[in-house]
């Protein structure tokens, strides 16, 4: 755990002129984590599209390594994410890539639906990549399995629930709190400031050399995304249980509720 | 950034927030205060003191999670704040907010660790939570029409934006024997100046040959387990009087209510046991002393700056007339004593609205109200003002794009229930899924165009205590439970009968009607009236002669009861399992309450 150097590490958003500048000197590869048709619709310029359906359909180490490389990535490669779902899809792919061992991964700091609205370059050229080599240098400390969760609880490990209230209150992981991801993003950003995502942390007595596990409803987006909201204020220790409620409801793990209240008839959907 | 500021084009001639009611020093003790409670360093007793006071509830069964009701003074809310409430609600609550029927905003749900973001937030955007619960002034509330009502002798919303600016944060009201509330209202029809504890009306009199204005001011009124009828203080009370008699009721309330008997405190029970005639001696002599005590300085800081209208500027001319405009214009709209102006009036569910819902509102009150803010009303609606009449079809338009062009408003389909089972420690039934599923049935069935009924109203309690205000509706039903053999099942008590204007009295206890059998009762006590009713009759009407003895067949309240008597009969859980189950639930039916909020 000693390779991930400070400033590598600090780097977990890019704004918009940054990315400008550094896909005008080509270097950094950008990836579009948008379906393919919207994609071909139109793109940051220069993007890779790699669909978030392609990782999930078989998200090994063998199989991402194998993605990164067709997109010209090697280890060196600074890799800048993005994606139209608040970051969550990004934050997913970006997590993956960093299990993988790359260490130079961003996550654009606003969607691509703010991207045009600002009337920031795009266009529709696919580009094409050489092959690089990438080594594999797997990250376990950023992964969380079902079997790792309640004995981390038991030594003090926090678990944050990131999916919406009302799915919360329905049922969760015992023990968790609940952080839903429509607290991380400000009105622009996909993330908060990092003095109020702080706060946040404060005000549920959270310190930073906590062990935090995020998780969300299936396929650890909305949970990476949180993740990310984690390491951008510098808590060191974070981990994603990627595979979710999903695979934990699927192995009949015990699960809390909020009972007595019929919370869903507040909405007005 | 350079480029990267988004930036939005608005009109430049909107309203800004006049009052900042919010304080973020609160948000940032209220911060401390939980964290310090999560430490074990004030009691959980002691929090929740603190915690209602700034205006935030404990959830059903939950302190970890809040309701927060944000105060809306008048019921007046900017396109911001509604913008900012919308925000709010998406980050820390579930996405949606209620409209209640004291004009606040709730956000339910909210993890206690957050209220004081919330509360930031409000701060931010010129709102407060502070006093909307606890032993507190309560939010001061005003007619939605006040300002544009035809039958109004002058506009009460300085007086109620004064008179809830004077009061908070006033060491005089911070621990009161308990809640405490104050209504204005623009005339005799519109309002609830008698079932508060403080109701105010505007009048005028000829003093000298002089014209003055003043107020009609009733006190000790109010709903609960117990509910009163406020009285008349005085034939008139004169314009420079009114603070001063503010003063002296909360005084005199605040040295004489019940602070041992939680079930007797508020001021309605001092009244009633100490007799009117006593109680209005003491107020008026208290009053006496308090204009010969206060400084010259004490005095309601009114703003009677003229309104500003703005221009509006809506294309009209449609291609065609949406569908069901006529219905909505009926139902939904009312003409203002301004020529050329309409006040709109949108249909909730239980005064429930989404966060993108309360986005385009805002949108709307910029784009169609000349005065470009909105007021939240009595029946846990939302009101445009100052559209212009020829813009109606438009908002009508826009409105149904979003969901929000239910009709029905002003009629009885706009049904009042609390919040229930949803969120209330309190609640034994889900009162505010019942109101949505009998406005459903209503709008179904097109009640809402028939005029016999427009008049009538239906409100939903949980519990016995009225936060639905069932006591003062045409049909009114609280929640309790009901056995067969050692089956549960949800069960209401109806009311007949009850109202809130010149001749207000509450509604008279008429039978249990089990939860399922809600809207069958309803329609039944329809066609009963159907067919009993004479020229000229409404639903409302009808009641009130049957109540007088006057009916056409029906004589009293008890015939009535006889003829609901096949409808709200309880089927064997074997017959009927469904009957056992309340709205909103898949298993059977049992009560569980937890402590009560209000009183603490």
């Amino acid at each position: 755990m000693c390779c991930l150097s400070k400033e590598k590490t600090a780097r977990i958003t890019v704004d918009a002129d940054t990315l400008r500048s550094e896909i005008r000197d080509k270097s950094v590869r950008v990836l579009d984590i948008r379906k393919e048709e919207d994609y071909k619709q139109g793109h940051i310029s220069g993007a890779a599209n790699f669909p978030l359906s392609s990782l999930l359909a078989d998200d090994s180490p063998e199989k991402v390594l194998q993605y990164t490389q067709s997109f010209g990535i090697d280890d060196e490669t600074p890799v800048v994410v993005y994606d139209d779902t608040f970051g969550a899809l990004a934050s997913r792919v970006a997590w993956t890539l960093q299990y993988i061992g790359h260490e130079e991964v961003s996550l654009l700091d606003i969607t691509y639906g703010t991207w045009k609205k600002l009337g920031l370059e795009t266009n529709t050229e696919s580009p094409s990549f050489s092959k690089k080599t990438h080594s594999i240098k797997l990250q376990p400390q950023i992964l969380a399995t079902y079997d790792y969760l309640m004995p981390a609880k038991e030594k003090g490990a926090v678990l944050i629930d990131n999916r919406e209230r009302l799915n919360f209150l329905e049922n969760h992981i015992p023990g968790a709190i609940n952080i839903p991801y429509r607290m991380l993003a400000s009105s622009q950003n996909i993330l908060r400031s990092k003095d109020e995502l702080r706060r946040f942390m404060q005000n549920r007595n959270i310190s930073s050399d906590s062990e935090v596990i995020t998780y969300c409803g299936s396929v650890g987006t909305l949970s990476g995304l949180g993740y990310y909201a984690l390491k951008s204020i510098g808590i060191p220790n974070v981990k994603l249980y990627v595979r979710s409620f999903k695979e934990w409801k699927s192995l009949e793990k015990p699960i809390e509720k909020q009972k007595d209240a019929n919370y869903w008839d507040l909405s007005a959907e | 950034m350079s480029k990267t500021n988004l930036s939005q084009s608005r009109p430049d001639n909107l309203p800004k927030p006049k009052i900042q009611w919010g304080r973020l020093e609160e948000a940032e003790k209220f911060a401390e205060m939980v964290k310090m409670f999560r430490q074990g360093k004030i009691s959980r007793d002691d929090l929740r003191r603190f915690r209602l006071q700034h205006g935030a509830y404990g959830s059903r069964m939950t302190d970890d999670y809040s309701m927060i009701r944000i105060k809306i003074p008048a019921g007046e809310v900017y396109p911001e704040q509604l913008e900012k409430i919308a925000e709010l609600s998406e980050s820390f609550s579930i996405g949606n907010a209620h409209v209640s029927t004291r004009q606040n905003f709730q956000l339910h749900w909210v993890a206690l660790e957050d209220v004081s973001e919330v509360m930031r937030g409000l701060a931010e955007s010129g709102l407060t939570s502070r006093e909307a619960c606890g032993n507190s002034v309560r939010n001061v509330m005003c007619s939605p029409l006040a300002g544009i009502c035809p039958d109004e002798i002058f506009d009460p919303t300085p007086y109620a934006l004064s008179t809830a600016k004077f009061l908070l944060r006033n060491s005089m009201n911070q621990s009161l024997p308990r809640k405490f509330k104050i209504n204005y209202t623009c005339c005799e029809k519109h309002g609830m100046a008698r079932i508060v504890d403080v109701g105010i009306i505007p009048k005028r009199v000829e003093i000298n040959g002089k014209m003055q204005n003043g107020f009609k001011i009733f006190l000790g009124g109010g709903l609960g387990a117990q509910s009163f009828v406020g009285h008349q203080l005085e034939e008139f009370t004169p314009e420079e009087d009114l603070l001063y008699t503010i003063i002296a009721v909360i005084r005199v309330y605040d040295r004489m209510g019940n602070r041992d008997n939680m079930a007797r405190n508020r001021m309605r029970y001092l009244v009633n046991e100490m007799g009117w005639e006593k109680f209005q001696n003491i107020i008026l002599k208290e009053r006496t002393m308090v204009k010969l005590t206060q400084s010259v300085v004490i005095k309601l800081d009114l703003d009677k700056s003229p309104q500003v209208l703005r221009k509006v500027s809506v294309i009209s001319e449609m291609p065609s007339s949406p569908p069901g405009l006529a219905r909505w214009l009926k139902t939904n709209t009312m003409k203002q004593k301004q020529q050329g102006y309409s006040a709109a009036f949108l249909t909730l569910e239980s005064g429930d609205v989404t966060a993108s819902q309360l986005r385009s509102v805002a949108d709307l009150a910029r784009e169609f109200s000349a005065e470009g803010t909105i007021r939240n009303g009595f029946v846990q609606d939302i009101v445009f003002r100052w559209v212009r009449n020829e813009d109606l079809p438009q908002l009508y338009a826009r409105l149904l794009n979003v969901g929000l062009a239910n009709p029905g408003a002003l009629t009885m389909a706009s049904v009042v229930g609390c919040s229930g089972t949803t969120s209330c420690n309190l609640a034994l039934t889900n009162s505010h899924r019942l109101a949505k599923e009998v406005q459903r049935k209503f709008l179904e069935m097109k009640l809402d165009e028939d005029d016999d009924l427009r008049d009538s109203t239906i409100k939903i309690s949980g519990c016995p205590n009225s936060c639905g205000q069932h006591e003062i509706a045409t049909i009114g039903f609280y929640g309790g439970g009901g056995r067969l053999g050692k089956d549960m099942y949800p069960l209401y008590t109806m009311q007949l009968g009850g109202r809130a204007d010149e001749q207000s009295m509450l509604g008279i206890t008429t039978t249990k009607v089990p939860a399922k059998r809600v809207i069958p009762a309803i329609l039944k006590i329809i066609e009963i009236f159907k067919s009993e009713k004479r020229a000229g009759e409404t639903l409302n009407s009808w009641i009130h002669q049957v109540i007088e003895g006057n009916g056409n067949k029906i004589k009293s309240i008890n015939d009535i009861k006889e003829l609901l008597k096949p409808v709200v009969m309880p089927p064997t859980i074997q017959q009927d399992e469904d009957f056992y189950i309340d709205y909103g639930n898949d298993a059977s039916y049992h009560t569980r309450t937890g402590k009560g909020e209000c009183a603490a």
